[in-house]
């Protein structure tokens, strides 16, 4: 009897955990499930409150379409972005896997100071000197281009990414590394051909933290690109939601807002692992 | 070993004998992100500073005007409310996030079915941006295409439809809301962390010494986890500290200026009445806030962990 009613205690506490669980998830999920179902409706739907959050009235792409008639188009910011977070994504790997490298196998002045002083970067907040990095793209001639954009976001990513790298070359044993000169490798196919292969989750880590940063980032893109066609998804996007083309319409902005959270979701659900290390690498450090 | 320590002997040797030209190269493979360091970030942070002593309009001439700026902001009001704001913002949203974030973390820290799911599912806002987050939210607390205020009306909750976004109490709280909604799973994931790195046979000598679940949460896993508590403590003031973009999508600083944050406030000054000098002024304080939280910070992890 006494076993019967504890194991029933502890099937109801199941029943009452999953239940927090899933009501827990629902909330989580809810915002994002009613944007991207909502995008789907014609647009006189768009117009109404989103309930039910699922078109009524048939399933349309007309949102999209009113999206991609505002400024310069959908096109031309996604291209925007997609650039300037590929670049971001590129550049930012070759400079830590480089840096990352330098600072974990060789020994040479000034090594500590120059490690020291690239990391205490992730102090000072990059708001506080917006103007002057403004001020020297002018200089440079990078002003307004999404280059110079690529340049700020590359240099933001670098404390967590070539800390990541040099731990991850770190953990290379240096006999792999001695067998391999005994058999003639340089530095160069070294770097390539036997320590890439070992070090790429840090690499894959890396790559998306860097992907998500430029993707999403909003106040440096905010401040640097005046020039409309030179707006990344979330300037564009605010641009339109603050009425900046005539009427805000509701339809478009969820469009929008779905082309923005799309490809971060995607990515994550599918790296979500490299994701989580790079937390955790962030947070046992 | 024996074969390994027979490779590496001869190998030692001769990387001696090229040592010195050989880790210089080390300087070339860091060299690029030095660069990068130096031109956009320690160039400006030095900028910064010197900026900050003038009056440097966007056009035309800039003069020396010493510690003007920093005067000026002693008697700028607007600045000084912005930065109460601010703390006001930091001190209930991280409360507000802690509180969400911690009972996550120790639901999906238990091994139980579909702990992935959940996990996945919590930290899912935590992925997009701030800024799609902040659009997104814009919509749903609109009054009259959005979610809340519909929905409220719809029910019987509210006699009319309420524009949430028209008073600073339900705005405030709407934004709240938006940034647990967002920063939650991040929180929970860090604080995971902490609570995976307890040894679990502590927590059951405890168990079997009759120590009821609140007694242990108190005597076992707050004290353990101090140095995870205290690095998911200071991300999250660190960034509160810093917000902007959820105040400038979907209030614009309104309702009447009053959440306009200290990082709006200096976005106002130099881009909106390029008053870039006076804005350096106002970056310089900022700035020292954060570092000032930095090094807290390291003390704070610098402690080991465990019980004293």
């Amino acid at each position: 009897m006494a076993q019967a009613r504890s194991r029933k205690r502890r099937i109801g506490m199941q029943i009452a955990e999953h239940a927090t669980g899933i009501i827990a998830s629902f909330l989580f999920l809810a915002p994002i499930v009613w944007t991207v179902l909502s995008a789907f409706k014609p647009a006189q739907e768009s117009r109404q409150p989103p309930l039910p959050p699922w078109p009524t009235t048939g399933f349309s792409v007309e949102n999209y379409a009113t999206l991609n008639t505002f400024g310069d188009g959908l096109w031309l910011p996604a291209q925007n972005s997609i650039y300037v977070s590929v670049m971001t994504v590129v550049l930012s790997v070759i400079v830590s896997v480089l840096a990352g490298y330098g600072f974990s196998r060789f020994r040479f002045p000034l090594k500590n100071l120059l490690f020291v002083l690239i990391l205490s970067t992730i102090m000072i907040p990059f708001q506080s000197i917006l103007t002057p990095i403004f001020l020297v793209l002018t200089k440079i001639g990078l002003h307004n281009t999404l280059t110079g954009l690529v340049c700020v976001y590359v240099t933001l990513q670098l404390p967590f990414s070539i800390f990541m790298m040099r731990n991850a070359f770190d953990a290379v044993p240096r006999e792999i590394e001695e067998a391999a000169r005994m058999d003639g490798a340089n530095n160069v196919t070294m770097l390539l051909r036997v320590m890439l292969p070992l070090v790429w989750p840090g690499i894959v880590t890396i790559a998306l933290f860097a992907f998500l940063g430029a993707w999403n980032e909003f106040l440096a893109a905010l401040v640097l690109m005046t020039d409309q066609s030179k707006f990344t998804l979330p300037i564009m996007m605010t641009a339109l939601q603050s009425g900046r083309f005539g009427a805000i319409d509701w339809g478009a902005v969820q469009a929008g807002v779905t082309v923005m959270m799309v490809p971060c979701l995607v990515l994550f659900l599918l790296l979500q692992r490299f994701y989580i290390r790079g937390l955790m690498a962030g947070a046992v450090k | 070993m024996t074969s390994i320590a027979a490779i590496s002997t001869p190998a030692r040797r001769r990387k001696l004998v090229g040592a010195g030209r050989r880790q210089w190269i080390g300087l070339l493979y860091v060299a690029p992100a030095v660069a990068l360091v130096v031109v956009f970030f320690i160039i400006p942070l030095c900028m910064t500073a010197w900026m900050s002593l003038h009056n440097w309009p966007l056009m035309g001439a800039r003069s020396f005007i010493g510690l003007d700026n920093y005067w000026a902001i002693l008697r700028d009001t607007r600045f000084w409310n912005a930065l109460r704001f601010t703390g006001y913002y930091t001190v209930v949203v991280t409360i507000a996030i802690f509180v969400v974030a911690f009972p996550l973390a120790l639901f999906i820290e238990r091994p139980r079915q579909m702990t992935g799911f959940y996990r996945t599912s919590f930290f899912m806002p935590a992925v997009i941006g701030f800024a799609s987050a902040s659009l997104l939210w814009s919509w749903l607390l609109n009054v009259d295409s959005g979610l809340f205020s519909p929905a409220a009306f719809e029910l019987g909750l509210t006699e009319k439809k309420v524009n949430l976004l028209a008073t600073f109490q339900p705005a405030f709280w709407s934004i709240i809301a938006m940034v647990v909604w967002k920063v939650a799973g991040f929180t929970m994931i860090i604080l995971m962390t902490g609570l995976q790195s307890i040894p679990p046979d502590l927590q059951e000598a405890a168990m079997i010494d009759g120590a009821g679940p609140l007694a242990r949460f108190r005597a076992i896993t707050l004290p353990l986890m101090r140095r995870t508590l205290a690095l998911a403590l200071i991300l999250s003031v660190a960034g509160s500290v810093l917000a902007f973009d959820q105040f400038y999508i979907i209030l614009r600083g309104g309702p009447r200026n009053q959440t306009l944050t200290a990082v709006y406030w200096i976005f106002n000054q130099s881009f909106v009445s390029f008053k870039l000098g006076y804005g350096a002024a106002l970056s310089m304080i900022l700035l020292v806030i954060l570092v000032a939280l930095s090094l807290i910070q390291l003390r704070l992890l610098r402690q080991p962990e465990g019980v004293d």
